[in-house]
């Protein structure tokens, strides 16, 4: 008989410690992996992420490590920004795109030098790459089943690395990495916009690396989170997330459902100047005739969560819809990722109006309340940049 | 001579409600000046260091009544405002047991099953009948009260808001409602459950700085002005302020600076200057003075009124009234900073129970009879504590590892009795320690070893939080939140509206309607009313439902 592969979700390195402590025993399929949605309760969760210390588990990333004389010069025809002005030792959020300029998907770029970068992404990714490496003098590794992470995010995360003995984590400023033991790799980069670093080590060492992180967190508050408190922080943030406020365009069956960097709001990790990339004729075609949508973060009057809701000019012509909306608990405010169709959103940015529908113990109730564009996240604090970071 | 200048509105006293008001109407456009008598801001909510290292609410100690319109419309979390929700709470027993209150609801069920089967169902009940009236009441906290017995158009308008609420109850409910505001807290819980314990937990909500015990009538309502707050939305629950209650006041003042507003500590309003029936500014104990049409007193109605107002100035029926203003002294509070938690031997080490409001009054009539010491004018020999470990959660205050301890008292008397003779001035320092030994001895009830683990304790009688903050006889609500001085009698019949008989002088503090609790409601309306006052009612913001 030939082998067969596993049916279902499979567990991760960290998935003995996660199920030891789920009380919610709410669990999501992530990559293939079990991931937790909820371990107790969405709430507490999230405000540990916002007045604690967090461990998430983001082994489910897909990895790729891209070496090699060409390695810089793949990258940089592979994403959007000018992955030279990023500094050895640096991490940069990018986009990478299909020739008609629409986002196949997001991630983060771990520059270790110009001949050796590793690529952090939600979907995956190996096909592409190999396609942008042909022809060049690199290797490329998917090293999504054997390089593990976990998430250290929150106000005392910092505090929580020196008492592990990581303290060492001190001098990496916001978007800086540095192995900090032999093996163990920690960026001061997350998904939550606070205070926050994510540790990267081989997949058997991950488990010890965890209970490392919980012991010492004791005193820290720590508490393990799920993907739901999480992607609460992640808007708050003002984060995009694929498949939600963008339709990754590989996955797309319907015609025009793709969106580009620009139409997200991402026209800064555009750079034109720095030669050809993947998509660049067609962005510059766009950044001269205008964008088609504008995804924009809204600020919402009330209190009730707008996720789905329909977007109208003057309470009369239907002009966008609300991509992820929440009840923000640390700004109090009611925001939301917005997809406008233009001029919406950009040139026109008065008279708008969200329809919420609200269920009232079997009745629905229909509310239309005005909105408001932010241009800053929701959550910005101090505490996020400041370096060295505070204790709490 | 000292200081002198001018502004379009003074606000005096800068507590969280006088600073409310003040950010409003800075907010409006208005020149103001906020003048604070102690040399911090915050009134009764704030945090001090007192103990290096550590960081204490002295006197208010847990927020869920602040409106989140008041905190969206003033930005108060991009001043540094950070809510968190708490977890649950527990009774412990003298025999080592203890009834957990969870906020997951299944693990509540069980837990009332394990002391009583019936008490399950009971407190689906309960639990129904107390958030139909929340939300039948909470409609009403940033509104002006309905009263009956005006007949001015926005009177009308405001009854006939309370008549469609009121039938949007219905008939049964409605005759719920009014027994709910005038029944005792004893009876109510009497009505539904059975076990002891689990009324002793659910009761303190209802006694909580009141000068009344759970078996008199008006302590249901005091329950629901507890349960009626909300954190994101989930009514009812409560949560801390990180960094301490300080953080709400610090929020307000650094809001109420951004919009241009100006805040004088170190020095308290001496005499409200009236001219021909007006307000025409503030004379401080330093002798500065300022002018202004307009002047909010962020002091209770007695303090404003009996102590820094010319008599001569206010109609005789009025004086008559404020003085006859509830406004009894029935708590204390200990503030703790340990060297480590306390073990709690009847409960499983680190259960989430354990992050909430902790309590060792075990049934109504231990209850009762704590109510019964304080009429005497002694303090409860066994008292009823609300006590919370915060630094647990919020990791600003107490060095890691330690922990910061917060015991609100129930009861101590303002005017305590010595021989015979009741008097604020008995609260001598041998009466203040005898009075925390005595809360120290009941809390050894749940955590044997407490006393072993106090590095500093602040104790605070009614008398101190008098002197400190203020407050007439330390009444934590600046006055009695009882039917009689509610609503539209709310502080004194005829002046529910924040304006007094001296046109320009406005009231801002929890003396006015909806009352107290770090709800900034009443600052909220009263800078309503005073841009109302001035023609500029457009200036105040709205809020969608």
């Amino acid at each position: 008989m030939a082998a067969t592969v596993p049916l279902g979700l499979v567990p991760t390195p960290l998935y003995s410690r996660l199920d030891a402590l789920s009380r919610a025993k709410a669990w999501t399929g992530w990559a293939g992996y079990i991931s937790p949605v909820v371990l107790d309760t969405a709430e507490f969760e999230y405000f540990a992420i916002r007045n604690q210390a967090t461990l998430f588990d983001v082994s489910p990333m897909h990895k790729y490590r891209i070496t090699g004389p060409d390695a810089e010069a793949v990258v940089n025809r592979l994403v959007t920004r000018d992955v030279r002005r990023i500094g050895d030792g640096r991490v940069g959020y990018a986009m990478w795109c299909d020739e008609a300029g629409m986002l196949i998907d997001d991630g983060t770029i771990f520059r270790f030098s110009a001949q050796d970068f590793r690529l952090c992404c939600q979907e995956p990714m190996s096909g592409w790459l190999r396609d942008a490496c042909w022809g060049f003098d690199v290797a490329l590794e998917d090293e999504s089943d054997t390089t593990a992470g976990i998430a250290l995010q929150g106000p005392t995360s910092f505090s929580l690395l020196a008492e592990a003995g990581l303290g060492a984590a001190a001098m990496l400023k916001p978007f800086d990495m540095a192995v900090i033991e032999p093996g163990l790799l920690i960026s001061r980069t997350g998904f939550t916009g606070d205070l926050g670093y994510e540790l990267w080590c081989d997949r058997d060492r991950v488990a010890a690396l965890w209970d490392r992180l919980w012991a010492a967190g004791a005193q820290w508050g720590v508490r393990a989170v799920g993907a739901e408190a999480l992607n609460l922080c992640r808007i708050e943030a003002g984060f995009i997330a694929a498949g939600v406020d963008f339709q990754p365009v590989h996955g797309a069956l319907r015609l025009h459902r793709g969106r580009s960097p620009l139409e997200l709001g991402f026209g800064k990790l555009v750079h034109f100047d720095k030669g050809h990339f993947n998509g660049r004729r067609a962005l510059l075609r766009q950044h001269e005739t205008g964008c088609a949508h504008h995804l924009r973060r809204i600020d919402i009057a009330g209190f009730k969560p707008a996720q789905g809701a329909l977007i109208y000019h003057r309470k009369k012509k239907e002009v966008g819809h609300v991509t992820s909306g929440v009840w923000s608990p640390t700004t109090k405010r009611n925001i939301a990722l917005a997809e406008f169709r233009a001029p919406f959103g950009k040139d026109i940015t008065d008279d708008l109006w969200v329809e919420i529908y609200v269920s009232q113990e079997g009745q629905w109730d229909r509310r239309i309340v005005p909105l408001a564009i932010v241009d800053a996240p929701f959550f910005r604090h101090a505490r996020a940049r400041a370096t060295p970071p505070g204790p709490f | 001579m000292g200081r002198h200048d001018r502004y379009d509105a003074i606000i005096a006293g800068a507590g969280h409600n006088g600073l409310t008001t003040a950010c409003y109407l800075a907010r409006a456009g208005l020149r103001v000046l906020v003048v604070e008598k102690n040399d911090w801001i915050g009134g009764a909510a704030v945090s001090r260091s007192l103990h290096e290292g550590w960081t204490y609410s002295n006197c208010s100690y847990v927020c869920s009544l602040l409106r989140r319109e008041i905190i969206r419309d003033l930005e108060l979390p991009r001043f540094g405002l950070q809510v968190i929700p708490y977890e649950g709470g527990a009774t412990f027993t003298r025999d080592g047991d203890y009834f957990a209150y969870y906020s997951d609801h299944d693990a509540l069920r069980r837990e009332m099953a394990r002391h009583s089967a019936a008490d399950v169902d009971a407190y689906a009940r309960f639990s129904q009948a107390v958030m139909r009236q929340c939300r039948f009441i909470r409609p009403f906290l940033l509104r002006n009260a309905p009263d009956p017995t005006s007949l001015a158009p926005r009177d009308l308008g405001e009854m006939l808001f309370l008549v469609k609420r009121a039938h949007g109850l219905g008939r049964r409910e409605l005759g719920e409602t009014l027994r709910f505001w005038t029944m005792s807290i004893g009876d109510f819980l009497d009505e539904h459950f059975e076990s002891d314990l689990i009324k002793a937990h659910l009761a303190g909500s209802g006694i909580i700085g009141t000068g009344l015990g759970v078996y008199s009538p008006g302590t249901a309502y005091v329950l629901l002005h507890h349960y009626m707050g909300d954190v994101d939305g989930t009514i009812g629950a409560w949560g801390f302020a990180r960094g301490g209650m300080g953080a709400v006041s610090n929020a307000l003042g650094a809001s109420f600076e951004a919009a241009g507003g100006t805040i004088v500590t170190g020095s308290g309003v001496e005499r409200f200057v009236v001219q021909g029936g007006r307000v025409t500014g503030v004379v401080l104990e330093n002798g500065d003075s300022y002018d202004a049409p307009v002047v909010g007193s962020n002091m209770d109605v007695k303090r404003t009124f009996l102590k820094h107002t010319d008599r001569a100035a206010l109609p005789d029926d009025f004086v008559r009234a404020v003085e006859r203003f509830k406004i009894r002294g029935s708590s204390g509070k200990l503030n703790i900073a340990l060297d480590a938690l306390p073990e709690i031997p009847a409960a499983p080490k680190g259960a989430p129970f354990l992050r909430g409001d902790l309590h060792c009054s075990t049934s109504l009539a231990e209850l009762e009879r704590a109510y019964d010491d304080w009429k005497e004018g002694r303090w409860s020999a066994d008292p009823y504590f609300d006590m919370l470990i915060p630094s647990q959660i919020d990791p600003t205050m107490a060095p890691p590892g330690r922990h910061m301890m917060t015991v609100f008292v129930q009861y101590a008397p303002y005017d305590l009795d010595a021989d015979g003779v009741r008097s604020g001035e008995n609260w001598t320092d041998a009466a203040r320690q005898a009075f925390a030994d005595c809360v120290f001895d009941k809390i050894e009830q749940a955590m044997p070893d407490i006393r072993r683990h106090v590095l500093h304790a602040e104790i605070r009688t009614p008398r101190d939080i008098e002197r400190e903050v203020g407050l007439t006889e330390g009444n934590i609500f600046q006055g009695e939140l009882t039917f009689d001085q509610l609503l539209f009698n709310r502080p004194v019949p005829g002046y529910a509206k924040y304006a007094t008989p001296i046109r320009g002088l406005y009231l801002t503090g929890s003396t006015t309607h909806p009352g107290g609790g770090v709800m900034a409601a009443p600052g909220a309306n009263a800078a309503r009313e005073i841009l109302r006052g001035l023609g500029k009612a457009n200036r105040m913001p709205d809020h969608a439902a």
